[in-house]
């Protein structure tokens, strides 16, 4: 068999073995899903008067959200990716399957496939939810696969960084304090909750360096009406560039984890 | 003769400079049960991740079934089947899948692995167990289906590494059956560290006596206590003396390596049992009183006093105190 034939056969094993132990624990899965629809809900409701602000071009504020707690689950569902791999190393599971021939890549990128779908499933049940508390999709079902695109590249991102830095650290609670660090100051460093036009001078600058927002933004752009497609493209491109470089960053951890056992 | 196990002068040196290994060297036989013994922190388990690719060595070579262990990695993986000290069951699987998916990492597939899995289920006793969570088992099924793992894709190299550590007397037996077992019926060759003398007595045909990351001595276990000469005559006495006791010994014929330390005293006999009447007297005559004698065949734990220059007990005691002062 081909050496690229075996990767995948065993990427696949390895996505197998973690979708089980997910499907397997009801619990997590609705708790990954109340934190959307509280955003959905609490923030619809809290923010509903924003689009009465002067210069806010959407007048309905849950469609303007919606886009953004997609690419948010996203984020933050990923940013956990690596809680698992410590268990495995603390366990002694990465040990043991790293004396079989296994390939060692599929060890990674089980966890990020395992990741997109769960991503993907989580994605469509927000959007559900979004359009029968009345937020609308004016682009339409290609609007919003390209929203779920650019969800799962963004999640592959963060997914690829926590379970290198799960690798490096080694310690649940020293990555939760980096995931959280990292992830809540990103979402507010984005027009996930404020139009751009009315975000502080300073804001506006760093947002546009901020994946978080290039996700949200072209996801926003891609769900409305006359979609702007070289746009959704352009951030698109850039967060597949910056999840391949966040994927080399996971392997170089592994090889590094290897070399220190 | 090709061995199924051979290190040649391995040594590895850990950050810190913590010597793990220096110049370890030892071949094992195919088909038989080959015992690493040694202190907590004496370089076992350092020398097993080298053999099983976890790691590399600083210096020195290996081979296991034939393959360099640095050049051919894979092929080494393929021939071996592992047990670490830590279980590495995947506790969110079932007993089940954790086999189908250890199998499917060797390319096994569809009916084949189907059996393979029930034979071995049948065989460490899982059957009943088969479908259900690996988190919902007692640590002596969790060691059981560890070893049916290890076994999936039928290795001829079983690494074994302290396999009874932390298990109860009566499964520690089970598993030393098991291990008996494999060898025999199967003619696999079983790398075997413990630092149970006990263990490595039973198991063991051959044996290396691991210190401070080197072999300090090899052979059958019966080699090894036999060539200390000797049964170990112990008398305890009533309070320590001082120069009394070794004076009144001076006169008894065949006692060798006479040494006191507090109130035990301790000796070396070709014959024990003939020896202790004539011990007794000799203390009585020297006004030297006694509350017991035993007499004892030789044990590993002479033999390691012998080669290492310590008990075995404050070898391991010196680990740990070592392993508290890093941590602190």
């Amino acid at each position: 068999m081909s050496a690229a034939l075996v990767y995948a056969r065993d990427s696949r094993d390895q996505t197998v073995r973690h979708l089980r132990a997910l499907w397997r624990q009801p619990w997590w899965i609705v708790v990954t899903l109340m934190q959307p629809i509280i955003w959905l809900l609490l923030f619809g409701a809290l923010f509903e008067k924003v689009v009465e602000i002067p210069g806010f071009t959407s007048d309905n504020y849950l469609t303007f959200l919606a886009p953004g707690v997609v690419v948010m689950t996203a984020l933050f569902a990923s940013g956990w990716a690596g809680m698992p791999v410590i268990e495995d190393l603390e366990r002694g599971v990465m040990d043991r399957f790293l004396v079989t021939p296994v390939r060692r890549g599929s060890l990674i990128t089980g966890r990020l496939a395992q990741g997109a779908i769960s991503m993907l499933i989580q994605s469509v049940i927000i959007v559900v939810l979004a359009l029968i508390v009345g937020a609308t999709f004016p682009g339409g079902v290609q609007g919003v696969l390209a929203l779920f695109v650019l969800a799962t590249l963004l999640g592959t991102i963060f997914g690829s960084l926590s379970i290198g830095m799960a690798l490096i650290v080694r310690h649940e609670e020293t990555l939760i304090a980096i995931v959280t660090g990292i992830t809540l100051p990103l979402t507010f460093l984005s027009t996930a909750f404020m139009q751009k036009s009315l975000m502080p001078g300073w804001m506006r600058v760093v947002s546009d360096a901020n994946p978080v927002n290039w996700a949200i933004e072209a996801g926003r752009e891609a769900v409305s009406a006359g979609t702007d497609w070289a746009f959704v493209a352009s951030r698109a491109g850039f967060l597949l560039a910056l999840a391949i470089v966040c994927g080399a960053f996971a392997t170089r951890a592994f090889r590094a984890y290897q070399k220190s056992v | 003769m090709d061995y199924a196990i051979e290190a040649r002068d391995l040594r590895k040196t850990y950050p810190g400079d913590v010597r793990a290994l220096d110049g370890l060297d030892f071949a094992v036989e195919p088909g038989t049960v080959f015992g690493l013994l040694g202190p907590n922190g004496a370089g076992k388990s350092t020398t097993v991740k080298i053999l099983t690719t976890l790691t590399l060595a600083d210096a020195g070579t290996a081979t296991v079934a034939g393959h360099d262990v640095v050049r051919d990695p894979d092929a080494v993986r393929r021939a071996i089947g592992v047990v670490a000290q830590k279980a590495g069951v995947d506790r969110e699987a079932t007993g089940r899948e954790n086999l189908r998916l250890q199998g499917q990492v060797y390319g096994m597939r569809g009916r084949a692995l189907e059996q393979r899995i029930d034979e071995l289920l049948e065989r460490f006793g899982l059957t009943e167990a088969a479908d259900l969570i690996g988190r919902t088992y007692s640590g002596g099924m969790q060691r059981r289906l560890d070893i049916a793992m290890a076994l999936v894709h039928r290795p001829s190299v079983l690494f074994l590494d302290e396999p009874t550590t932390g298990l109860d007397p009566e499964v520690r037996a089970d598993m030393w059956r098991e291990i008996e077992r494999l060898s025999s019926d199967h003619g696999i060759t079983v790398l075997l560290t413990t630092h149970y003398l006990e263990e490595a007595d039973r198991l063991a045909k051959q044996l290396a006596i691991v210190d401070r990351g080197t072999v300090v001595a090899r052979g059958t276990p019966e080699e090894l206590k036999g060539d200390l000469h000797g049964d170990a005559v112990v008398v305890e006495l009533e309070r320590a003396y001082n120069g009394e006791v070794t004076r009144a010994l001076d006169r008894v014929d065949g006692l060798r390596e006479i040494s006191v330390e507090g109130t035990a005293l301790r000796a070396r006999s070709d014959d024990g049992a003939r020896a202790v009447p004539h011990v007794l007297q000799a203390l009585e005559a020297g006004g030297v009183q006694v509350t017991s004698v035993t007499v004892a065949r030789p044990s590993l734990d002479d033999v390691y006093l012998r080669h290492a220059g310590r008990t075995f007990d404050a070898a391991e005691h010196e680990t740990e105190t070592k392993q508290m002062e890093e941590n602190r």
